[in-house]
């Protein structure tokens, strides 16, 4: 690693969220859901690292996590140079100042009651910054900042578009220009063209203040738009990161290619000339995952080797140190999935069981593959 | 079926369950403009449509105007409410005296004015009972915000407390009370106002538990707001209305409470004039023929009730109109 | 199961517990040590009794003493002794339960079937003339005072039509044991009065319940599979529509008998409420105490049955 610590702002090590599951069953053991389950990633200043997974991949979870939303299970957080991982909510308190967070559901993320100066001017108002005049001219500027109408200071957030929202989520955030800003799928809620402005707003904002963004998205296509580097997440781990770039033309994991393969294309021929790789089944439930590689009862290139052992993220197939991918038989360039076949039959396929005992070996038992769906 | 009427009428089939609904909406014109409505406007307007609404709102009009005017009346009549007329309010034996021109209600047995004692027996109850029912509401909320949000062991502290006061009686409560430190106004307030927290509470507690899982309340989290400013400033804002038309039900309860604690004479002390009392005292008389003395004050009490209960009914019912309440 | 089982019991010991605190600080601790000795002796006591009162009752002694006094006292079932009467407390609350619970229980019985079935009728025949005659009497019956209801009712009936019903006796109270005829006799106004108003609450609830019951998808799968409509909604609607009602029920029971002070000062049933009344009117301590806790006794107990029965019907609820 060419980085230097300073560099670094967030750094996660083995982070791990477990959410216990209320049992229905009396005296059987404690279920959990395993949401984040030993995520490390580097986050430096400046840089737009992005998230990547489907629903149930726990991205949002290790959103919050970060953000100290949560108590994590076990792992490591460093915040410029600071371990935050276990520190009371108190002692988290004026760390918030510097870690924000932007939400998904613009209508839900503000409080229908109350007036948007007065959301915005909610950090002002907790951390005991501003008051009166002072803050609703800070409001203002926010509010100028981010594209809305200073003037509409004191009307309700159901008075304003879907995309505006989003922004004055935006402002409330950029109150205090915080070094790193967590963006949980910020525009998924929006329609395309109003995605377009908010992402420009989110990248003028990044050069102007010189934030940091973790960029939590299901959407392909935006986070290789906006992020320098990209981690792709599957029940609970990372199953590759690499630079964007690198990361769409060169990507590794199976799983990867099968998303990159659903991103719509905009030139028609390219479209119709690619073969589009259907994974077989849903994401199989998070509270017993699937031993070995999580993610072989879908894979095309599914091997025993995967149903035992769970491979390592780590540089694969001569890439650099950047560039790392979790999976036995990684993806040369030019391989096409669409010609591979799994080497194991259903039955061989472990999708559930194996969670309970944390990865390791398990033996090849006959569960159903397809009828395991949560 | 004769079960629930028609399709065609949509959400008017939920209205089986208003009773004050006389008519069914009309099929709407096809061309008609839709305009979006809150569900406060919505609810507003089943409102305004209910007739027996506005008849109890328009009752409680007129006995608010007369409990207030109550002194000019009496002034203008010339007979005081604690004023004793022994020659012209008193018969032979000293016991109440008809309606007549004089006493259009008649007298109660110490010669006073019937109709002007009714009257201002409506100031008390109209003021004890919406005192004490903003005391429920308060610590109702108070409760019910810290049990809701802070939920754990707050919440089973207080859902014990709320246990322990509804295992021993109300009235074994308010009259021991009344009987350790002297009646009077403000203890009967605060007796009925008090010991009826526990439905807004758990109200409250309610209304809390559905909102505070919102995205809202965790973005007040990650901006790092401590938890007394997110049940006052983000979670009260939201249950507030809901909460002030189910704690305006108390309304009629805490009238109740206060008459029965009177008439078992722990209420307010006489000489003032309170409803309960006069009953209490005109069931000394009524078997000798004074039907006056206790009829008109019941009529007054069973008639002030009975218009609270009907509007907080039907605002119930708008508000819900698949007419599934509350009873507790 | 039996972790609710057991959940649910512990609550309520602590709930009895702790009501017993409330009892023991409301009645003992306010009026003061010396204040409640002479009350205890009597109108016309000597000092020097009221001083053995006073030791005898450990009233010297610091307050948590007192209180594991009177709390051990009453897990043996001794309520303590009524000085005025000179009787034991438990026989003084001997005395009245029996009536308390015949009026109680008659009331409730009637209540429970009038309610219950102008409930189900209103539900089932909406917005006729039946429902609304039944939904406005019961929304009339809920807004009455209790004590207004009896006085009206005796005045109708005891005096107004008193040629005919002059047999109505409107005071007092006599044994079933002793002379059931009048036993009957000096029942029927207040269960009258009792049921009536309760009956209100029971109408409405049961008409909201079922209508909510009938609307749901399995009554109507149930009566497209041809169902006769009577089978439908006795059988299947009344059944879920019952829990909110059967949980009141249990409530108001055990809320009535220790709390139906109105209707049997009123009529001058010799209860526990009417006994009660009397007690404090005389600052007559142990009788207060031991009604006011055995009030708090049936109250939780009604609880704790209510909510164990729910459990067993409705399995969610022993999950929560």
């Amino acid at each position: 690693m060419s980085t230097t610590d300073d560099d670094v702002l967030l750094r996660v090590e083995n982070l791990v969220k477990y959410f216990p599951v209320k049992s229905s069953k009396f005296f059987q053991q404690r279920e959990y859901v395993h949401a984040v389950d030993g995520v490390s990633l580097e986050v430096k200043h400046g840089e737009t690292f992005g998230i990547v997974g489907e629903t149930g991949s726990g991205k949002s979870t290790l959103g919050r996590s970060v953000a100290r939303l949560y108590d994590i299970t076990s792992g490591k957080i460093t915040f410029d140079g600071r371990d935050i991982s276990r520190i009371s909510q108190r002692q988290m308190r004026p760390l918030r100042r510097e870690i924000q967070m932007i939400f998904q559901d613009p209508m839900g993320s503000l409080n229908p009651r109350r007036r948007v100066g007065s959301i915005i001017g909610d950090p002002f108002a907790i951390h005991g910054l501003a008051s009166g005049a002072e803050r609703k001219k800070r409001v203002q500027e926010l509010m100028e900042r981010v594209g809305l109408n200073p003037e509409h200071f004191n009307r309700f957030p159901a008075e304003f578009s879907g995309g505006q929202r989003q922004r004055i989520g935006v402002a409330r955030a950029l109150a205090f220009q915080p070094k790193l800003i967590i963006c949980d799928e910020p525009v998924s809620a929006l329609d395309v063209s109003i995605q377009a402005q908010v992402i420009n707003l989110l990248a003028d904002l990044q050069s102007e203040f010189g934030l940091t963004y973790l960029f939590i998205a299901h959407d392909l296509s935006v986070v290789r738009h906006v992020s320098n580097n990209v981690a792709v997440m599957y029940l609970g781990k990372l199953t590759e990161v690499a630079p964007a770039d690198d990361l769409f033309t060169r990507a590794r994991h199976p799983y990867t290619g099968a998303l990159l393969s659903a991103v719509p294309l905009p030139d028609p021929d390219q479209s119709d000339g690619r073969q589009q790789i259907i994974l077989v089944g849903d994401v199989p439930s998070p509270i017993a995952p699937p031993s070995g590689c999580r993610f072989h009862p879908r894979c095309p290139k599914a091997a025993p080797a995967c149903v035992s052992d769970e491979p390592v993220l780590e540089p694969r197939l001569g890439d650099g140190p950047l560039h790392t991918a979790a999976c036995h038989f990684p993806m040369a360039i030019g391989e096409n999935l669409a010609d591979f076949h799994p080497s194991i039959g259903e039955e061989q396929r472990v999708v559930e069981g194996a969670g309970l005992l944390a990865g390791g070996p398990a033996q090849a038992n006959a569960t159903q593959a397809e009828g395991s769906k949560q | 079926m004769s079960m629930t009427p028609p399709d065609i009428e949509g959400d008017d089939a939920r209205f089986a369950g208003n009773l004050t609904t006389i008519e069914p909406e009309k099929q709407p014109a096809a061309a008609r403009i839709i305009r979006g409505r809150s569900p406060w406007q919505l609810a507003f307007e089943r409102l305004r449509k209910d007739r027996t609404a506005k008849i109890a709102a328009g009752t409680i009009a007129v006995i608010i105007l007369l409990a207030l005017f109550a002194p000019v009346i009496a002034a203008a009549l010339g007979h005081g409410p604690n004023q004793q007329f022994v020659d012209t309010g008193e018969n032979a034996f000293g016991d109440p005296v008809g309606p007549n021109p004089t006493f259009w209600l008649g007298t109660d047995s110490s010669g006073r004015d019937l109709l002007i004692r009714t009257l201002y027996g409506a100031r008390v109850s109209l003021v004890v009972g919406v005192l004490a029912t903003l005391i429920s509401v308060a610590m109702g909320v108070l409760f019910g915000l810290v049990a809701g949000y802070l939920g754990g062991i707050w919440d089973a502290i207080i859902a014990r407390l709320v246990d322990v006061v509804l295992s021993i009686p109300f009235l074994i409560i308010a009259i021991s009370i009344a009987y350790i430190s002297h009646p009077g106004f403000w203890l009967v307030v605060f007796v009925v106002g008090v010991l009826s927290f526990t439905y807004p509470a758990r109200i409250v507690r309610g209304q809390v538990i559905s909102v505070k899982e919102k995205e809202f309340v965790e973005a007040a989290r990650a901006l790092g707001a401590g938890p007394i400013r997110i049940m006052f400033i983000d979670i009260l804002p939201n249950i507030i209305a809901t909460v002030i038309v189910y704690g305006s039900l108390l309304i009629p309860l805490a009238i109740v409470s206060e008459a029965s604690l009177s008439f078992l004479g722990v209420g307010i002390p006489p000489p003032t004039a309170d409803w309960g009392q006069m009953i209490s005292d005109a069931s000394n008389y009524y078997q000798y023929g004074y039907w006056w003395y206790l009829l008109f004050p019941s009529l007054a009490l069973l008639i002030t009730t009975l218009a609270f209960n009907i509007l907080g009914d039907s605002v119930r019912d708008a508000l819900d109109p698949r007419g599934a309440g509350i009873y507790e | 199961m039996i972790r609710f089982l057991i959940r649910r019991i512990a609550q309520a010991i602590l709930v009895l517990w702790l009501s017993s605190v409330a009892v023991f600080l409301l009645f003992f601790v306010g009026p003061g040590p010396t204040q409640v000795a002479r009350t205890f002796a009597g109108r016309l006591a000597t000092a020097a009794r009221i001083a053995q009162i006073k030791h005898e009752l450990h009233l010297d002694e610091p307050l948590p003493v007192q209180y594991g006094h009177w709390l051990w006292n009453l897990l043996q079932g001794n309520l303590g002794y009524d000085y005025y009467n000179g009787q034991s407390v438990d026989s003084v609350v001997g005395q009245a339960i029996p009536a308390t619970v015949s009026l109680v229980i008659g009331a409730a019985i009637l209540w429970l079937l009038y309610g219950v079935i102008t409930g189900i009728v209103s539900a089932v025949r909406p917005r006729t003339f039946l429902d609304r005659g039944f939904t406005t009497s019961a929304l009339f019956f809920y807004s009455v005072p209790t004590f207004v209801l009896g006085l009206s009712l005796i005045w109708l009936l005891a005096y107004k039509l008193s040629p005919v019903t002059q047999f109505f006796p409107f005071h007092g109270y006599e044994a079933i044991t002793a002379n059931p005829g009048k036993w009957f006799e000096f029942l029927i106004l207040p269960w009258l009065t009792l049921a009536l108003v309760q009956a209100a609450s029971y109408t409405r609830l049961t008409r909201t319940s079922m209508l909510e019951v009938l609307n749901e998808d399995y009554v109507r799968t149930a009566r497209s599979k041809g169902m006769s409509e009577r089978r439908v909604i006795l059988v299947h609607a009344l059944r879920s529509a019952l829990t909110p009602i059967v949980t009141l029920f249990g409530l108001d029971v055990g809320t009535l008998l220790g709390g139906a002070i109105i209707t049997e000062k009123l009529f001058g049933i010799t209860g526990l409420g009417w006994t009660i009344v009397n007690a404090i009117n005389i600052q007559d301590l142990p009788v207060i105490m031991g009604i006011a806790v055995l009030a708090a006794v049936f109250v939780v107990v009604a609880n704790l049955i209510v909510d164990i029965t729910y459990a067993f019907l409705d399995p969610r609820v022993r999950l929560s």
